[in-house]
C-alpha cells in the first residue's frame, strides 16, 4: 500500500501556458484609431468578404450586362431608330440603373449584419461611431466600381463610342457612385428600421423601380403624358442620368451636376446620422 | 487592516423593460477589481440584458451603474475603452478568417497594420488556433470559435471582460480549455463578469456570485457562503439496485431525519453535517443488505442551491441571448 498525493490543479501546464500567459500579460493600450483608419479597416472587411465569396459580384457584373443587351437590342429599333443610336442614349442609363439598384444591397447587408453577434463587438469598440456604416459603404463603392466597369467595356464592344472619352467616362462613373454613396444612407436607415433581410429588398425595390423607371433612362421624357413628363423632369434620377450622358459627351451641363451632388450630401446629410443612431440605440 | 480593492462594477437598481417584459426589474451589483464575479441564473432570467446594458449597448430604463468609475450612460466611450465583451452569440465575423478577424480588431483598436498582424498571429498560437488561422471562421468548431472569440477580446488587454456564457454548447474538453483561459487571464489582473447557466462552473471558477431569477438578484455571496445559507452538507447514496431505494429511504430517515429522492432513481440524499453521523448512517445501510454503489458527504451543490431560492431547478429551455436580442429589436 501506499499514499499517493494528488497536485493541486492549475491552470495549463509547460510551453503552451507560457505562450499562453505572454499573449495574456498586460499590453499597453494603443492610442485611439483615427475615424478615418476606422473606417478604412470596416472598408477592408467588405473587400474581404467579397474576396472570400467573389459569387456576390455576380449581381453587380451579370445583371447589368442583361440590362444593356437587353433594352439596346430589344428596344433600340423602336425607340431610337437604330441599335447603335440606343445604345448611345441608354449605355449611361443602364450605368445609373445598375448602380443605383445595388445601393439596395447594402440595407440588405446591414440587416443581415445585424442578426450576427458581431455588430454587438463593434458596437462595444471606442470608434468613431460612423465608422462601421462609413466602412461598408466604402467597401460596396468598390461593388459599383466593378459594376460600372463591366457596362463601360461592354458598351465598347458593343460599339458605344462617348466624345467625352476616358476622362468623360470616368467623370461619370464618378458622378454616379457619388449620388450612390448618398442614396445607400437612405438604404441603411431601412435596413436598420425593417426586421428581416427580405423586408429590407422589398421595401428597397419597391422604392427604386419607380424613380429609375420613371425617369429618363430609357425613353426621352418629352414622348410622356405631361403629368408623366414634370414628375421624370424633377426625378434626380434623370438629372443624373443627364448629367452622366452630359459627362460621356462631353456636353455636360454644371446645374445639372451641382444639383445631384447637392442631392447627394443633402441624403447624407439627414440619413447618415439617422442610420448612426439607430445602429448605436440601446 | 485590509484595504479593499476598488470597484471595478458598481450598479443600483437597473431596469429594462421590452415592451410588457421587465426583462431585468432592479438589479444591484458590486464586483471587486480583479476578481471574477459570477452572474447565475436560469436562461431567460436577465443576466445577458445586464451584461449589455453594462456593456454599454442597451441604455437602462431606470437605475444607474458605474464600470471602472465611468458612468455607462454618461460616459459610454470610455467605458468602451476598458472593457470587452464576448457575446453569448459568437461576437466574431464568420466571413472572415480568424487570423483577419483579429487584424480587424487590432485596427480598430488603434494599432498599425503590423503590429496588429504580429498580435493576431501570437494570440492565434497561444490559443492553439494557429493552424486555423487561414481558415473561414464558419468552418471552425463550437470550441474553436470560443476561443477565437475570447481572443478577440484581449486583442488589447482590457481592464474587465464580460463573459457571456463562455462554455455554453461546448465538449468537456473545450469547455476546460475556455477555464484555462479564463483563470490565466485573472492571473494576469483582468477582472471578469462571467455570466453562466452552470453551476459547477461558477463555482469553478468565481470569486463571488449573484443568483438572479426573473430580472432580479435573489442572492449573492462566496460560493461557500451561497451553500452554507441554504442548509449544512448532505449525505449523497447512489445505490446499485434503484429497487432497493425505498429501503435505504427508510434507514436513512430513521437515521438522519430527512431524505431527499433525486431525480436519479439510484440516487437519495439526507441533510447532514456531522461526518460520523453519516459515517454510521451509510454503515447502517450495509447492515440492513442494501447494497451501495457510491456515496458522498459534501456542501449541496449550486443545484441543490438554486432550487431551494428559487423553488424551481436552475436549468430551463430557451435561449437567452437571442431572446434578449429579438425583444430588443421589437422594442
Amino acid at each position: 500500500m501506499s499514499i499517493e498525493t494528488t497536485p493541486a490543479q492549475t491552470a495549463p501546464a509547460g510551453a503552451e501556458e507560457a505562450a499562453l500567459r505572454k499573449a495574456l500579460a498586460s499590453t499597453p493600450r494603443p492610442p485611439r484609431a483615427s475615424a478615418y483608419a476606422a473606417a478604412l479597416a470596416f472598408g477592408w472587411r467588405g473587400m474581404l468578404k467579397v474576396k472570400h465569396v467573389p459569387e456576390q459580384l455576380l449581381d453587380v457584373t451579370i445583371s447589368p450586362v442583361m440590362f444593356v443587351l437587353m433594352f439596346t437590342y430589344l428596344l433600340g429599333g423602336a425607340i431610337a431608330g437604330s441599335t447603335a443610336k440606343y445604345l448611345e442614349y441608354i449605355l449611361p442609363g443602364v450605368l445609373v440603373m445598375s448602380i443605383l439598384f445595388t445601393t439596395v444591397y447594402s440595407g440588405v447587408a446591414l440587416n443581415t449584419d445585424l442578426t450576427k453577434g458581431v455588430v454587438d463587438r463593434f458596437r462595444s469598440l471606442p470608434v468613431w461611431r460612423p465608422a462601421p456604416l462609413v466602412g461598408a459603404l466604402l467597401g460596396d463603392t468598390v461593388r459599383y466600381l466593378v459594376g460600372g466597369t463591366v457596362i463601360v467595356v461592354l458598351g465598347l464592344a458593343l460599339g458605344f463610342r462617348p466624345d467625352g472619352g476616358v476622362v468623360g467616362v470616368l467623370a461619370a462613373m464618378a458622378l454616379v457612385i457619388a449620388f450612390a454613396f448618398g442614396l445607400s444612407w437612405v438604404f441603411t436607415t431601412l435596413g436598420l428600421l425593417l426586421r428581416s433581410p427580405n423586408a429590407v429588398m422589398n421595401a428597397g425595390f419597391m422604392g427604386i423601380f419607380p424613380l429609375t423607371f420613371l425617369s429618363n433612362v430609357f425613353v426621352k421624357p418629352e414622348t410622356l403624358p405631361a403629368g408623366l413628363e414634370a414628375f421624370v423632369d424633377v426625378n434626380p434620377v434623370s438629372i443624373l442620368a443627364t448629367a452622366s450622358r452630359g459627362l460621356m459627351n462631353g456636353n455636360a451641363n454644371g446645374t445639372d451636376i451641382v444639383i445631384v451632388l447637392a442631392t447627394a450630401a443633402a441624403l447624407t446629410a439627414v440619413f447618415a446620422p439617422l442610420t448612426t443612431r439607430l445602429y448605436r440605440r440601446g | 487592516m485590509t484595504t479593499q480593492a476598488p470597484l471595478a462594477i458598481e450598479a443600483t437598481g437597473l431596469v429594462k423593460s421590452f415592451g410588457e417584459t421587465r426583462a431585468v426589474d432592479g438589479v444591484d451589483l458590486a464586483v471587486r477589481s480583479g476578481t471574477v464575479y459570477g452572474v447565475l441564473g436560469p436562461n431567460g432570467a436577465g443576466k445577458t440584458t445586464t451584461i449589455r446594458m453594462l456593456a454599454t449597448l442597451l441604455r437602462p430604463d431606470a437605475g444607474s451603474a458605474r464600470v471602472l468609475g465611468h458612468d455607462i450612460v454618461r460616459d459610454a466611450d470610455a467605458v468602451r475603452e476598458l472593457v470587452s465583451l464576448t457575446g453569448q452569440l459568437a461576437s466574431v465575423d464568420e466571413d472572415l478568417t480568424g487570423h483577419e478577424n483579429l487584424v480587424l480588431l487590432g485596427l480598430l483598436l488603434g494599432l498599425k497594420r503590423a503590429p496588429a498582424k504580429t498580435r493576431a498571429t501570437e494570440l492565434l498560437a497561444a490559443f492553439g488556433l494557429a493552424e486555423a488561422s487561414g481558415k473561414l471562421v464558419k468552418h471552425y468548431s463550437g470550441g474553436m470559435r470560443r476561443r477565437l472569440d475570447i481572443a478577440a477580446s484581449i486583442v488589447v488587454t482590457p481592464q474587465l471582460m464580460f463573459l457571456d456564457e463562455p462554455t455554453t454548447g461546448l465538449d468537456p474538453r473545450s469547455r476546460n480549455q475556455v477555464w484555462d483561459i479564463i483563470r490565466t487571464l485573472v492571473a494576469e489582473g483582468t477582472t471578469i463578469l462571467l455570466c453562466t447557466q452552470y453551476l459547477e462552473e461558477a463555482d469553478q471558477l468565481t470569486d463571488r456570485i449573484a443568483v438572479i431569477d426573473r430580472g432580479t438578484v435573489i442572492a449573492e455571496g462566496t460560493p461557500s457562503e451561497l451553500k452554507a445559507s441554504v442548509g449544512s452538507g448532505a449525505l449523497h447514496v447512489r445505490l446499485l439496485d434503484p429497487e432497493q431505494r425505498s429501503e435505504a429511504a427508510r434507514v436513512l430517515e430513521r437515521e438522519l431525519g430527512t431524505v431527499h429522492l433525486e431525480p436519479d432513481p439510484a440516487v437519495l440524499a439526507a441533510p447532514c453535517a456531522d461526518a460520523d453521523r453519516a459515517a454510521e448512517a451509510v454503515a447502517e445501510l450495509a447492515r440492513s443488505g442494501v447494497r451501495i454503489a457510491g456515496f458522498s458527504l459534501g456542501q449541496p451543490s449550486l443545484d441543490e442551491v438554486f432550487l431551494a431560492l428559487t423553488g424551481h431547478p436552475a436549468e430551463e429551455q430557451g435561449d437567452e441571448a437571442s431572446t434578449a436580442i429579438e425583444q430588443e429589436r421589437a422594442a
